[in-house]
């Protein structure tokens, strides 16, 4: 066939024809959105008070956190976390100065974001990493194949892949929730079994009025509250990944 | 016919060969179903027993799926009138409290090995 320049220009118009009335094909390369989590509904978010906290309540959410999911203790570098203390300096790498040493609580809790624009859905090749309309960002530990993209898309270190079989460091096991197995990727998932039987999320509950959790949706709700009364931070936000967990200072 | 023996030979080698799991297993016993040990207070399942025998890994399947991706947790029996909680550990295994008992029996009888267990505690802590 003989192309011309007539032929490419009624296919370039045609095309654009084809966007322009099925907008929604621009969108087919990227599956990280998800509806809800941004707009209306609700959109689950921690609000952690970096003030309240003292080095045993973390410990104590940690503990919480850890026991009732079955995430082992493993002495190298190959441990598992869901819910950590770390230093300021490398939660907030954007916003360290060297006076921000001499407060007393040097250390504050990280764990997942639920990002509202989570990286690692995105990079997920079997969404078994996806993002539920209430904003959480779930791992759907039967699908995962290890390919760690997640973990190179986080940018928060949220992640921690299984290299031995979990239940060989677990003293006890809960038998209400699984473990994992090797060869697949973890991390918190806002609780997400506790919150569809209407409970709040374990660290939460541990941390004994330290960390607000609620509907970042709904005006009335906890954080909304706490956000509006106090100043807050979130980590990187200048990434882009809209963090729903804001640090309260 | 032209090597018309070589022929007869391979085509009796290849026959043999073919039947050969029929003949292996002459003499043996036949096979038994497994006697399982049922739950002592539980009266009914979440659904019939003879539906159970032949769905319960589909039902798993779509628990599963529906529970992790969609949040669904409420499964509304066919047969018992009633709402159950979608979850092998606190369902399934709460009456069915000895999975070697129960499960493994058949599935050892047939050679099928679920992988369920690599990650869903069993009762009593057993492997
Ligand atoms: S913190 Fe990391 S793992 Fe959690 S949603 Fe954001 S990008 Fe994903
Ligand atoms: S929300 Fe739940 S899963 Fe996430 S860190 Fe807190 S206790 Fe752990």
């Amino acid at each position: 066939m003989k192309s011309s320049r007539r032929k490419f220009l009624q296919i370039a118009g045609l095309s654009a024809l084809g966007w322009s009335i099925c907008p929604s094909l621009l969108q087919a390369s990227g599956h990280g959105g998800g509806e809800g989590g941004n707009g209306q509904g609700v959109r689950w978010a921690m609000a952690i008070d970096t003030r309240k906290l003292d080095d045993k309540l973390m410990e104590e959410c940690v503990h919480a956190c850890h026991s009732i999911h079955n995430v082992p203790k493993i002495n190298s570098k190959q441990n598992i976390k869901w819910i950590w203390s770390a230093p300021f300096e490398k939660l907030f790498p954007g916003q360290m100065h060297k006076f921000l040493k001499e407060v007393p609580e040097e250390h504050t809790l990280a764990l997942c974001n639920h990002c509202g624009n989570p990286s690692c859905v995105r990079v997920c090749p079997t969404k078994a990493t996806f993002k539920r309309p209430d904003g959480i960002v779930m791992m759907d530990f039967h699908r995962c194949i290890g390919c760690r993209y997640c973990m190179a898309a986080c940018p928060y270190g949220s992640r921690s892949f299984n290299f031995a079989d979990p239940r060989r460091f677990l003293k006890e096991q809960n038998p209400d929730f699984p473990t994992r197995t090797k060869g697949v990727v973890e991390k918190c998932t806002f609780c997400a079994e506790r919150l569809d039987e209407g409970k709040r999320p374990a660290c939460v509950e541990a941390a004994k009025g330290a960390i607000y959790f609620g509907d970042l949706n709904d005006p009335h709700s906890e954080v909304r509250q706490v956000l509006k009364e106090r100043y807050s931070i979130r980590r990187k936000p200048g990434l882009g990944t809209d963090p729903s967990v804001y640090y309260l200072i | 016919m032209y090597d018309g023996g070589k022929i007869i030979a391979g085509l009796a080698v290849f026959v043999l060969l073919f039947t050969f799991p029929f003949w292996y297993n002459i003499g043996n016993a036949a096979y038994t179903r497994p006697k399982l040990e049922l739950p002592k207070e539980a009266k009914e399942c979440v659904e019939k027993t003879e539906w159970m025998r032949a769905e319960h890994m589909q039902l798993l399947n779509h628990w599963r799926d529906e529970v992790v991706r969609e949040g669904h947790r409420e499964y509304k029996s066919m047969v018992a009138g009633k709402t159950f909680n979608k979850s092998l550990t606190k369902t399934c295994m709460k009456c069915h409290d000895n999975k070697e008992k129960f499960c493994d029996r058949c599935h050892n009888s047939l050679a099928v090995k679920p992988y369920c267990w690599d990650c869903h505690v069993a009762p009593k802590g057993e492997k």
